[in-house]
């Protein structure tokens, strides 16, 4: 590992001076993706900046009645606490199907949403990477892709981001609130990250510096059920192969509100707006989810390796939209 | 050199103070500094959990933690459990229900325990927890305890066995 110095700031506004300044520097949260790319190589800050311990470890109501989540909230915190488990179970659900006990109770909220991709490629600096080195290639398309992307990806770079809670965010209309040197903004969790294009070394639109030190849920759709449903290949500590989390309110058996995002099928949680539109006013049918979402996934380019991921995603939605539809038959809440 | 940092922690309930370098894991702050061998080191990368300790009560991989950043902590290891000759609860149930072969994976795994069935205890949901379940302790079944328990890998397959003596203990 290369050698680094440490600071530990008091607030925000040191800790973005410390990084601004400093065009080899990066935050360190719980450390759990970032130590592990330190290890590997993949990444050599020479400056770690850590905000594990900024005063952002709240989770609090709003005025509008929704939630406010600090940054260095710890995902074990989050997914246990009584009010998200009541009015956001998606976010429980989420967190709780990623990463076992040990990595959540050290991973913050602000490095879950900025964790790096899976990708093998990636990982190993023997090979070349278009994410990790620019112009270097992308061995991923021809080589080991069956994880990969099918939706959004590019020539240069098929990653997918390996989230889960940012997939529920993202069908909760989430907001990141970042500070900066130019001060604070706040971004929809779906503009965060960043599809390829041709720079997939950009993960996501933070400037170098920015800090994440919100995620703030609007007020929970009333009667709305939402669910998360995650696939992989084994039961327990795996990284999704598809998931997705959808929220669902139906009235007078027609489609008054939906959300639908996808997980492990982009660079950045899948906002299905193609389906949700086509969705809006029509029955609360098997039929009609099944029409809509092969709507979003007519989009789909999938690789040599990794078509199973559009019937996979299809049959996951459709299942999860089926069962909000239908609460008397105990479906999730 | 300017990389080293001074750390001051509590490791079984044992001050420990040391200037480190920055690069050091907590994990190598435990095997290499303070000479607790107990947290293995098996894959070094988050994914087995044979490193697991509690930090402040609750249980983390040291592997992936910079102990610069532990400044004021606590940490417990397996070293930390028993109280004198007396196991732990847990360590004697491993050993009545023949829980471990070589034992590498045994020091995560009773970690790992110790805070799973606190984590129950307080009420905390994992993903096979019925959302709807009334708020207060999970019964850890069986299937809970897998879940629950599924940051630790065993080489030996010792699984089944592991399952019955963390549920004794729980119960
Ligand atoms: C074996 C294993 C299995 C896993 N399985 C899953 C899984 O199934 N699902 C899943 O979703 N995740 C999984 N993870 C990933 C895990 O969720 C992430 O490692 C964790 O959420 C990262 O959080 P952190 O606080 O440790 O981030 P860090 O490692 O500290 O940081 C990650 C990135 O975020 C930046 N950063 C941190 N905080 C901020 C901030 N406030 N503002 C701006 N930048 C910041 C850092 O600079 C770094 O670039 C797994 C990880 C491992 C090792
Ligand atoms: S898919 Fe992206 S991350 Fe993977 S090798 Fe290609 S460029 Fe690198
Ligand atoms: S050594 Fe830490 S998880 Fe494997
Ligand atoms: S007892 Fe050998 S690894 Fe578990």
């Amino acid at each position: 590992m290369k050698e680094f110095r440490y600071e530990r700031p008091a607030d925000a506004d040191a800790a973005v001076a410390l990084l601004t300044d400093a065009p080899g520097a990066a935050y360190l949260g719980g450390g759990t993706n970032l130590v592990d790319l330190m290890k590997l190589g993949v990444a050599a800050p020479d400056l770690l900046v850590d905000v594990s311990r900024l005063p952002f470890e709240e989770v609090t109501e709003t005025d509008g009645g929704g939630l406010s989540i600090g940054a260095a909230v710890r995902n074990s915190t989050l997914a246990s606490r009584g009010i998200v488990r009541e009015r956001y179970p998606i976010v429980s659900e989420a967190l709780l199907s990623g990463a076992p006990a040990q990595l959540r109770n050290a991973a913050t909220v602000g490095g879950n949403l900025l964790q790096r991709t899976r990708c093998l490629y990636f990982q190993d600096v023997g090979k070349p990477c278009n994410k990790r080195q620019p112009g270097s290639g992308c061995p991923a398309r021809e080589g080991v892709h069956r994880d990969l992307a099918i939706l959004g990806a590019s020539e240069h770079c098929v990653a997918t981001n390996p989230s889960d809670l940012a997939v529920a965010l993202a069908a909760l209309d989430a907001m990141v609130h970042l500070v900066s040197a130019a001060g604070p903004r706040s971004l929809p969790l779906t503009e965060l990250h960043r599809l390829p294009g041709d720079e997939p070394h950009r993960d996501t639109v933070l400037r170098h510096g920015e800090l994440i030190t919100a995620v703030e849920l609007p007020p929970p759709v009333p009667d709305g059920r939402s669910a998360y449903r995650k696939a992989r290949d084994r039961a327990s500590f795996a990284f999704a192969l598809a998931s997705v989390a959808a929220v669902l309110q139906v009235r007078g058996g027609l489609v008054h509100h939906v959300r639908i995002a996808f997980g492990a099928l982009a660079a950045r949680p899948w906002r299905a707006r193609v389906a949700e539109e086509a969705l809006l006013g029509q029955p609360a049918t098997e039929e009609a989810f099944g029409q809509a979402i092969d709507r979003e996934l007519a989009a789909a380019r999938p690789l040599r390796d990794n078509g199973y991921k559009v019937p996979l995603a299809r049959r996951l939605a459709v299942s999860v939209l089926a069962d909000l539809a239908a609460p008397e038959h105990g479906g999730p809440r | 050199m300017g990389a080293m940092t001074a750390v001051t922690l509590h490791i079984n309930g044992e001050r420990f103070s040391r200037e480190l370098d920055n690069r050091t894991t907590l994990l190598d702050l435990l095997r290499e500094h303070a000479h607790l061998s107990g947290a293995k080191k098996g894959c070094d990368h988050g994914q087995c959990g044979a490193c697991t300790v509690l930090l402040d009560g609750r249980r983390v991989n040291a592997c992936l933690l910079l102990a610069v950043s532990m400044d004021g902590t606590d940490v417990t290891t397996i070293e930390g459990l028993s109280d004198g000759n007396a196991l732990h609860p847990l360590q004697q149930a491993f050993l009545d229900h023949d829980a471990f072969q070589c034992g590498f994976c045994t020091p995560g795994q009773i970690c790992s325990a110790v805070a799973a069935i606190a984590e129950a205890r307080a009420g905390w949901p994992s993903v096979v927890t019925a959302q709807d379940e009334p708020e207060g302790p999970v019964e850890l079944t069986a299937p809970e305890v897998r879940e629950r328990m599924s940051g630790n890998l065993c080489r030996c397959g010792a699984y089944v066995n592991i399952v019955s003596a963390v549920r004794e203990v729980a119960r």
